[in-house]
């Protein structure tokens, strides 16, 4: 679905990833994990078109999608949860709901779905989103990025800083998502959630990938989490 | 006067508070809308309306595409970097400036108002056309109200407003929607000008006082503030207009400075600004 090779992206002059290889298959959980500064959130952005590729290829669906405008990539389908959710703080939650389904051109059936997924979302839709709380407004980044029915769907540390019951709230949509054939890449710091959502975990060091394995069968306490998270 | 600056401030905070650029230039979108109307009347045949309604439809699309295509060309090339466009729009404004003498002259140039009739009262009599003024001014503000709270353009352009790099991730050509922020705030200070000419004459020189009153309407009601230009555009405009009448321009001018000194003392993110 998405194929990631010998990635190299950043900011400006200052490289961050040195040739990344990454792939996210249809129905399958990949996790990307790694120390604070590791590029895993600029991997997800240079994948969105947000930053540019520099060297390397990103192809969906055997696509090539890296040269394309910011703005495209989206359309042929790959949803984003940004880390620290990015809300559109002063719109509503239907308004934010209504970009998402702008992308991709999807209606009230699409909302209307996703409202089920999330249904604290559906008594709030008239609230600005600034104003909900921070397990609402997770809600809410995720709900917006289904609304474009996404193929494969980035999600970049959508536990951080949450409460235990919503931790498990996005666990569940993690899986049903997987279980209606949705590629997700997700980036997460928990070992414990990598765990129980995902099917493959790499660990993203110096911006390279330096370690993929299978998530089944892999203890909390396995060597590979010391050496590259840290925990 | 408190109509048409309301019109031409809300254009300056709409590309303000969309793209985050002060268009120093904005007061010479107004002196193109007014010369632009010149031609349009003087080349449309028929009675003076015909010309005028000609020049209200063609004024702000005219000056729209010169804007939008400025955009493109210098303004999305700095990427819309705040201290680069100061100086790139303060060079727009010589480029406008001068073409406008090359092109129309020196002259001041009337241009015939649509209609002549006047209300009459026993104590006081109104000029019909400057009552008609403030009705389209009127209009076309609230339609600007409409396409930003009701209208999914207007809901792509505050998305972009909050945050630019969501918004593309999200499928918003955001290169699109400043180019049409900066042709629409444009066209409003283009049709400003259209419904002024009428009772100023269009002169290559006239772009000075508008965007000078913008700047003060816009810094006392908070940039990006739709409801704040709107009233301060009221307050600065009526007291200018009254002023000038009773005592002088210049002490108009002076008194709506001071007004706007003290705002930035006191309130710096204007009376109706979010608090940075």
């Amino acid at each position: 679905m998405l194929e990631i090779r010998g990635v190299r992206a950043g900011y400006g002059a200052v490289a961050v990833l040195h040739g990344i290889d990454l792939d996210a298959a249809a129905g399958q959980v990949s996790c990307i994990m790694g120390r604070n500064g590791a590029g895993k959130t600029t991997l997800l952005r240079a994948v969105m078109g947000l930053l540019p590729v520099t060297a390397g290829s990103v192809r969906l669906g055997g696509a090539p999608i890296h040269h394309l405008p910011a703005h495209e990539v989206p359309r042929r389908g790959i949803g984003y949860v940004p880390q620290g959710r990015r809300l559109f703080g002063p719109l509503t939650v239907a308004e934010n709901l209504e970009i998402g389904l702008m992308a991709r051109r999807r209606g009230a059936a699409v909302r209307d779905r996703v409202l089920g997924l999330f249904p604290r979302l559906a008594e709030r839709l008239g609230q600005a989103a600034a104003t909900l709380s921070g397990g609402e407004q997770q809600m809410l980044a995720i709900g917006r990025a289904l609304c474009l029915e996404p193929a494969v769907l980035l999600l970049d540390e959508p536990t951080e800083g949450l409460q235990p019951s919503m931790v498990a709230l996005i666990r569940d949509t993690v899986a049903r998502l997987r279980a209606e054939g949705v590629a997700v890449v997700l980036v997460e710091q928990r070992v414990e959630t990598a765990l129980a959502v995902a099917d493959r975990l790499a660990f993203v060091t110096g911006g390279r990938v330096a370690e993929t394995v299978a998530a089944r069968g892999l203890a909390a306490d396995a060597p590979q989490f010391a050496a590259h998270v840290g925990v | 006067m408190a109509a048409v600056l309301a019109l031409t401030a809300v254009g300056l905070s709409l590309v303000f508070g969309v793209m985050r650029v002060v268009n120093v230039a904005h007061g010479e979108f107004f002196m193109l809308g007014a010369v632009t109307a010149w031609f349009v009347a003087t080349h449309v045949p028929g009675p003076p309306w015909a010309g005028f309604l000609a020049a209200l439809v063609i004024c702000p699309l005219v000056v729209g595409a010169v804007a939008a295509a400025a955009d493109m060309a210098v303004l999305k090339r700095l990427n819309y970097d705040p201290e680069a466009t100061i100086v790139a729009t303060i060079g727009l404004l010589y480029i406008l400036q001068q073409t406008a003498l090359t092109v129309y002259g020196p002259e001041a140039r009337p241009v015939p108002a649509p209609f002549a009739w006047s209300i009459r009262l026993p104590w006081f009599g109104w000029s019909g056309y400057k009552l008609a003024v403030i009705a389209a001014a009127a209009a076309i503000l609230l339609g600007v109200w409409l396409l930003l709270t009701r209208t999914r353009a207007g809901l792509v352009m505050r998305a972009t407003q909050v945050d630019r790099e969501t918004a593309r991730a999200f499928g918003i050509d955001t290169d699109r929607v400043y180019a049409g922020v900066f042709a629409l705030g444009a066209a409003l200070a283009a049709m400003a000008a259209v419904l002024i000419v009428p009772i100023q004459q269009a002169h290559y020189l006239m772009g000075h006082d508008p965007l000078l009153l913008s700047f003060v309407v816009v810094i006392i009601g908070g940039l990006g503030s739709l409801r704040g230009t709107l009233v301060a555009a009221l307050v600065i405009g009526l007291s200018d207009g009254v002023i000038s009448v009773f005592f002088s321009p210049t002490l108009a001018k002076i008194l709506a400075t001071l007004f706007v000194a003290g705002v930035l003392v006191f309130r710096p993110q204007g009376l109706f600004g979010a608090r940075a």
